[in-house]
């Protein structure tokens, strides 16, 4: 029992066995490599190359023009053979910079850091704006800014998000497993770059292996904890994280600036530290293959860019009877119409199912059980909200709290009646 | 290959409205089949009858408008048991039938059918049978073995009971409905529920709790045990408190508004029993509250996370 913990959620199976277990696997990408300039929180990204070029694995190939934006690289070396729009993970076609790649992995020189004690705090900024690095847990919310608080004296804590409470997801617990030395100096560059802030690492109860491992190599580190929150979805939700470890709770629309806090994930400090201290872009990530559509699931190391066919290929291919497959978790994460998608900063696991349990769903009347008001991490009544919202009355839809929706899908899931609450809120969110 | 698309979350919870009912009904079982040993055989007659009238009255009113019909979620056939455990055992058969087309065709399908309609069908029939047929659904004699009069009406008549004792109301030997009379059979019941998850303890418990204070209050005995034991076990509260409150669609759905309905429900079961001239009122009360439900819900909207919580 831990009793860090925040009201409203729900306890699915997490079914995180089928790749807990499995290591995380390099993988070398094949043939073409599309780079989505959109692919993070902000403006595009403006193309640097033309076609025909010839570039190196790590040579930045699009880079930023506004603040709210972020750099892409190349993973590969090789050609630029089209500049077009393909479609993205999430389903919007995007232009996109396509590589030919060469297969000799020539690379750009990247400058290591011997200690970040030579770095000044514009320095650590610059660096981790540099090299492209956004929210790697799913929206892309480029990073540098929230590093850049207007007064970064009245931070309070840094958080590393090591919740990963969606089901399925396996791939920060991996990273916290075997790259627990490049986490823990991610935390420390941030910390670097606040004084007044302890470092918290907010790890799920369910896994006391990474909380061990962790709360050994940091003993010496005054300034870090680490912190067991309790099993539940949302706990990787960004305010519920934060309630549950310092009770601040963050009005919507507020920051977590606003209440003193910083939160990244696991996978977005280890970009960090490869980008400060080895000077090495945002190139590659962890992704977990899971669900029981696919043959062999499993973590995987791979470059940005990599087509999901030559990730599927590695995981032993799709089953034949596979009805959906999901970038990201089953809470959040997008429905894919084609396997035929890149890779991008964004896509923390690729799930298939042979089974949609959505379709084989139908919706009947609400019967006020109020089970979605229990499951509710933003404590409003998402049956009545998603009833506003399917009559398009916009007044009682936001005196009911509706914009406060975060969208986790707890209501959705806890529905005895399957009503589809979320999707009602969230297509009323988006008109508004 | 082609692959369903939709928006997310793409999983959900085993849980459906057909399995809470029929939970629901299996809750009842233990009441229902306590009623049928100690009431014979025109008990089972009555649920039987009943169940099977508003699952027909359902099924020919929505082939008739052209609607889905429903009657597979179970709801219906839960409306008709809750109405026959509302019965007197020796009621004739015909009761059960006005009582079971009145609960779903006026209460429930005229309002719009499921989740629609804003009082318990069961209950709000009860009390149209109550009203309209006052002598055959007050008297709770079966032949020669029970006589009348329920312990809690003989009690507000005399101020005492003869015939019983404490431990006769709580394990239900005693006159009353088909499902009200054993304490213990419908607390079972209850606590399957409890352990499931399908209801919750803020309606049952601010309900009971703030019933008795009231009663013993205002009651006129004070903190006579054999009067408290009367007035919990002795008519129909602990089946009302437990069933009939917790129905979903006629109680709040917030939190706060729940602990607000338990409160108004035992002030109002207080005042009908103790100032009313029946000794029961539990029905009305239930009934009379659910009308405050909107009102109630309307008051207690949550603050959503955040809202007026601590910044810094």
């Amino acid at each position: 029992m831990s009793f860090f913990t925040f009201k409203g959620d729900i306890r699915p199976s997490d079914a995180k066995e089928m790749t807990k277990h499995k290591a995380i696997v390099e993988l070398k990408p094949q043939k073409e490599l599309v780079y989505p300039l959109s692919q993070h929180f902000g403006e595009p990204a403006k193309p640097i190359v033309k076609v025909k070029d010839e570039v190196k694995r790590g040579q930045m190939i699009a880079k930023a023009n506004e603040f709210v934006s972020a750099p892409i690289f190349s993973s590969v070396s090789g050609v630029v053979t089209k500049i077009e729009p393909r479609f993205t993970p999430t389903g919007e076609k995007v232009d996109s910079i396509i590589i030919e790649n060469d297969e000799k992995y020539e690379e750009v020189e990247f400058i290591k850091v011997k200690s970040i004690d030579t770095l000044s705090k514009k320095d650590i900024i610059g660096k981790v704006q540099q090299a492209g690095i956004v929210g790697l847990g799913g929206v892309g919310f480029p990073t540098h800014v929230k590093l850049s608080p207007t007064e970064p004296n009245k931070i309070e804590y840094v958080i590393a998000n090591c919740a990963e409470s969606e089901p399925y997801l396996t791939g920060d617990y991996r990273r916290m497993l075997e790259n627990p030395e490049e986490l823990i100096s991610g935390m420390n560059i941030i910390l670097k770059l606040f004084d007044n802030a302890s470092g918290i690492f907010g790890i799920e109860d369910n896994k006391p292996d990474c909380i061990e491992k962790l709360n050994a190599l940091i003993k010496d580190e005054p300034r870090m904890k680490v912190v067991a929150v309790k099993t539940k979805y949302p706990q990787g939700a960004e305010s519920q994280l934060i309630y549950a470890i310092t009770k601040r709770a963050l009005k919507y629309p507020l920051a977590p600036k606003d209440v003193g806090c910083i939160v990244n994930n696991v996978e977005t400090m280890v970009a960090i530290h490869n980008a400060v201290i080895n000077g090495v872009p945002l190139m590659e990530r962890v992704v977990t293959v899971s669900g029981d559509g696919i043959n062999e699931p499993g973590n995987f190391k791979i470059p940005i860019g990599t087509n999901h066919n030559e990730l599927i290929e590695a995981a032993g291919g799709l089953k034949e009877n596979v009805e959906k497959i999901i970038s990201g978790g089953p809470m959040m994460g997008f429905a894919m119409f084609t396997t035929d998608v890149p890779i991008t900063k964004t896509s923390a696991a690729f799930l298939a199912f042979t089974y949609d349990e959505v379709a084989a769903v139908t919706p009947s009347a609400c019967i006020n059980c109020g089970r979605c008001v229990s499951a509710c991490p933003s404590r409003i009544i998402p049956s009545r909200v998603a009833k506003f919202a399917e009559l398009k009355d916009s007044t009682q839809f936001e005196k009911y709290s509706g914009m406060d929706c975060v969208g986790c899908g707890n209501c959705s899931f806890a529905c005895p009646a399957k009503k589809h609450l979320k999707q009602a809120i969230s297509a009323m969110k988006k008109l508004l | 290959m082609k692959y369903n698309v939709s928006a997310s979350p793409h999983i959900r919870s085993k849980i459906t409205t057909n399995s809470i009912m029929l939970m629901v009904i299996l809750a009842l079982m233990p009441t229902t089949i306590f009623g049928v040993f100690k009431f014979g055989f025109n008990a089972l007659l009555l649920i039987v009858i009943t169940t099977a009238t508003c699952v027909a009255t359902e099924y020919i009113y929505q082939k008739m408008l052209k609607q889905t019909i429903t009657i597979q979620d179970y709801s219906a056939a839960l409306t008709g048991l809750l109405l026959a455990l509302n019965l007197p055992p020796q009621a004739p058969w015909w009761i059960g039938v006005i009582g079971g087309v009145f609960a779903i065709l006026v209460v429930k399908q005229l309002f719009g059918g499921l989740g629609q309609n804003i009082m318990n069908p069961a209950l709000a029939a009860r009390c149209f049978l109550l009203i309209s047929f006052t002598g055959i659904m007050t008297d709770f004699s079966v032949a020669d073995t029970i006589s009348g009069a329920t312990p809690l009406a003989e009690f507000k008549a005399s101020g005492a009971i003869s015939e019983y004792s404490v431990m006769d109301l709580i394990i239900g030997n005693i006159p009353g409905t088909i499902g009200e009379v054993s304490a213990i059979a419908i607390l079972i019941g209850a606590a399957f529920l409890f352990k499931l998850k399908i209801i919750d303890y803020r309606i049952p418990v601010t309900y009971i709790g703030s019933f008795l204070i009231f009663i013993i209050l205002f009651g006129g005995n004070g903190l006579d045990p054999t009067f408290i034991a009367v007035q919990l076990f002795g008519g129909g509260l602990m089946f009302g408190a437990l069933f009939m409150a917790t129905d979903y669609v006629t109680s709040p759905i917030t939190k706060q508004g729940q602990l607000v309905y338990g409160v108004c429900l035992g002030i109002l079961t207080g005042v009908f029993r103790i100032y009313g001239a029946s000794a029961e009122g539990v029905s009305y009360a239930i009934i009379f509250c659910n009308l405050l439900v909107p009102l109630i819900e309307k008051v207690t909207l949550p603050k959503p996370f955040g809202k007026g919580g601590k910044t810094r």
